[in-house]
């Protein structure tokens, strides 16, 4: 057995498939792992190009980046309000506002500046060159417009997490995208919900190859149950069986998937419940395959060796016929697990798939792209990367079929 | 040649048809045996004659269609599996072709020791058990300590072949059917396998039926032949008789294809 898996890790082929497939199972794990957004996340508006982003609206629908704007807004206004400025400010409204001196404290920005506001009126200016008063009025100005916050405040964060100013940019401006510390980095865009594509890419991955697990495990132990029930014990047994494989291979098991995904409802389709579905209508081939193999193998002499020995059909099924099927029903669920992807793809462009609240999958991506016209926007990142995962997907489970196969066939194997 | 004892294995009329309609094909067609007990019995006939179905009817791995078949005086019960355990005690097998006799999955050992168990030595210390299996190695010129923890796959044909005989020797059947047991290794081995099985017939006093279709070889170890033609027994008696003077056009042409080497098997008496 051990000498076996080494054969199958010095096939060109399976390596090959391999690769590809860890590579895409060890994205799917790390890069939600290392990515800030949630793949349902709205972190941008809708089909923006993959690139960096700095934009207020990036900035603004992010949680993180709103409490970076506050802590900006308020470095902007300490870097304004100087202690001479604060010192005007009080000196004012001792003096013209009639405040007394031991209620203003001018460490206290915020008091300040709302006692500022209550009081300060142009009016009151009385007795004062008419400098002063312009310089009041410019600085009340000032505060105004610190409180209206129009523009970027572009801030750099210190060692110790404070944030200190470095330019303020006006709403128009360009800026040098190196000199933003909360800019959004959207490798593959967004898509129409304005979630990160690359992000979703990869959880999508993970929940698709989950489905077609799960669907392949199911059809692939159905298919093994019944194929040995069908093969071993004969007679009426194996003449009902293949009754009902044949109906299950004569109707086209895409229109069973329609039908019953269709009739256990949008709400209670989850991911695991579509791969159940799948899993439910893909086993007959395995089943057949399975049948004939045991048909071929009950008759081997080492069965009949050790019904001689006396061991019951369970042991006899478990032990003499299973391992020689093994290998077979290997390859036969790698191909299933690839079969159950796209199924699931197919059915989500139908608009059958898993239930959009609650997970995304790769048929639900191009699902989404082809309604919300990401063809004729041609945004193309909503869905190229989806067809070439799938692809990949498939491609590298039939890789790794086909080495399997050379392995365990010998006559297939090139020399 | 032994004695000949009492009747072990008898059968009246036992046929069997594969499949139905067009595809019905009568395997074996109404054959009559007595099989003795310490009897050696050749059942000779080309392929697709019907030798194996015999066999696999007789070991109850198949049913039977038609006829009845008694085991030592009594008619056979094998409706339960508690019965058909019992009576494989008595009866066991050695295969055609060693290499598919064995799971290649399952080391020597459990081969063996289901052996042991089966003829109800599953209690005994793992030392009794381990010098039952040296003993059974050793009488077929194999060594269990090279053996033990190995797979089948390991050995030659030769060698895989002697072990089934080594399994007999650890079940002591009553009948024992060897169907075609030397036809897959070589001359060597053939002769060895011959002899062991013929020592192990008279220790235990088993019957053998061998099914071959090698007339020399039927003529060498057997005490009678049966020939077999189409599903049917053309021509039955003791080894002499039909070798020797066959009656039947069927045996005659069987006899003279057999290879003459530098004219070492005089068979000209034959006929044709």
């Amino acid at each position: 057995m051990l000498h076996q898996i080494k054969q199958v890790f010095h096939s060109p082929k399976f390596v090959a498939g391999f690769v590809i497939f860890v590579f895409l199972l060890l994205f799917s794990i790390l890069y939600p792992i290392f990515s800030p957004y949630g793949p349902m996340e709205m972190v941008g508006n809708i089909f923006y190009a993959p690139g960096t982003y700095v934009s207020v609206v990036d900035t603004a629908q992010s949680s993180e980046k709103v409490t970076m704007n506050v802590d900006t807004a308020q470095a902007t206004l300490d870097a304004t309000l100087t202690d001479d400025t604060r010192n005007k400010m009080k000196t004012w409204l001792v003096n013209q506002a009639g405040i007394a001196e031991s209620d203003i404290d001018i460490e206290d920005t915020e008091t300040l500046i709302s006692l500022w506001n209550e009081n300060y009126d142009p009016e009151l200016s009385t007795g004062m060159i008419t400098a002063d008063k312009r310089a009041y009025e410019r600085l009340n100005t000032q505060i105004q417009t610190l409180e209206e916050s129009g523009g970027i405040i572009l801030a750099t964060e210190d060692e110790e997490g404070n944030l200190e100013v470095s330019e303020e940019v006006d709403g128009q401006q360009f800026v040098n995208v190196n000199d933003v510390t909360n800019k959004v980095a959207f490798p593959l865009g967004t898509d129409n919900f304005g979630a990160d594509v690359m992000t979703k890419l990869a959880s999508s991955i993970g929940v698709s190859l989950r489905i077609g697990l799960l669907a392949g495990l199911i059809a692939t132990a159905i298919g093994l149950v019944i194929g040995l029930l069908s093969g071993y014990l004969g007679g009426w047994v194996d003449n009902l069986l293949v009754f009902i494989t044949n109906l299950f291979t004569v109707i086209p098991s895409f229109v069973i998937l329609i039908l019953i995904a269709n009739s256990v409802g949008q709400a209670a389709r989850g991911p695991m419940m579509v791969a159940l579905i799948i899993g439910c209508t893909g086993w007959p081939w395995t089943a057949r395959s399975v049948r004939s193999q045991v048909l071929s193998l009950r008759n081997r002499d080492h069965v009949n060796l050790s019904k001689l020995s006396g061991h019951s059909l369970p042991r006899i099924v478990a032990v003499d016929i299973l391992p020689y099927l093994a290998s077979y029903v290997v390859m036969a669920m790698i191909l299933q697990i690839s079969s159950g992807i796209l199924s699931e793809a197919q059915l989500s462009m139908l608009g059958l798939g898993p239930s959009t609240a609650e997970a995304t999958t790769l048929g639900l991506m191009m699902n989404w792209a082809q309604k919300f016209g990401a063809l004729t926007s041609m945004s193309w990142w909503a869905f190229i990367p989806v067809i070439i995962s799938i692809a990949l997907i498939t491609f590298s489970l039939n890789l790794m079929n086909t080495g399997l196969d050379q392995v365990f066939n010998p006559q297939l194997r090139d020399s | 040649m032994a004695e000949l004892g009492k009747s072990v294995l008898k059968g009246e009329g036992i046929t069997k048809v594969f499949g139905y309609g067009k595809t019905r094909t009568v395997a074996v067609d109404h054959v009559d045996f007595d099989f003795r007990e310490g009897e050696v019995i050749s059942i000779v006939g080309e392929s697709g004659s019907g030798k194996t179905t015999i066999a696999r009817m007789i070991l109850g791995l198949i049913g039977i269609t038609e006829g009845s078949l008694e085991f030592n005086g009594q008619p056979r019960d094998i409706s339960s599996g508690k019965k058909r355990k019992e009576y494989w005690k008595n009866i066991q097998a050695v295969f055609q072709d060693p290499f598919s006799s064995f799971n290649m999955f399952n080391k020597i050992d459990d081969l063996l020791l289901d052996c042991i168990n089966m003829t109800g030595g599953k209690h005994l210390p793992k030392e009794k058990k381990d010098e039952l299996m040296t003993e059974a190695c050793s009488f077929v010129n194999l060594k269990y300590a090279e053996l033990t923890n190995k797979y089948p796959f390991e050995l030659s044909g030769g060698q895989m072949q002697r072990l089934m005989i080594a399994r007999i020797f650890l079940l002591k059947p009553k009948i024992l059917i060897a169907d075609e047991p030397t036809s897959m290794v070589d001359a060597c081995s053939r002769a060895t396998i011959l002899d062991m099985l013929l020592k192990l017939r008279d220790e235990i006093n088993m019957t053998i039926i061998f099914i071959t279709h090698d007339i020399g070889l039927a003529y060498y170890v057997s005490d009678t032949v049966y020939i077999m033609e189409h599903g049917k027994f053309v021509e039955a008696g003791s080894a002499e008789d039909v070798i020797i003077h066959p009656q039947a056009t069927y045996t005659r042409r069987l006899i003279s294809d057999v290879p003459k080497i530098y004219g070492e098997w005089d068979l000209s008496t034959v006929g044709d």
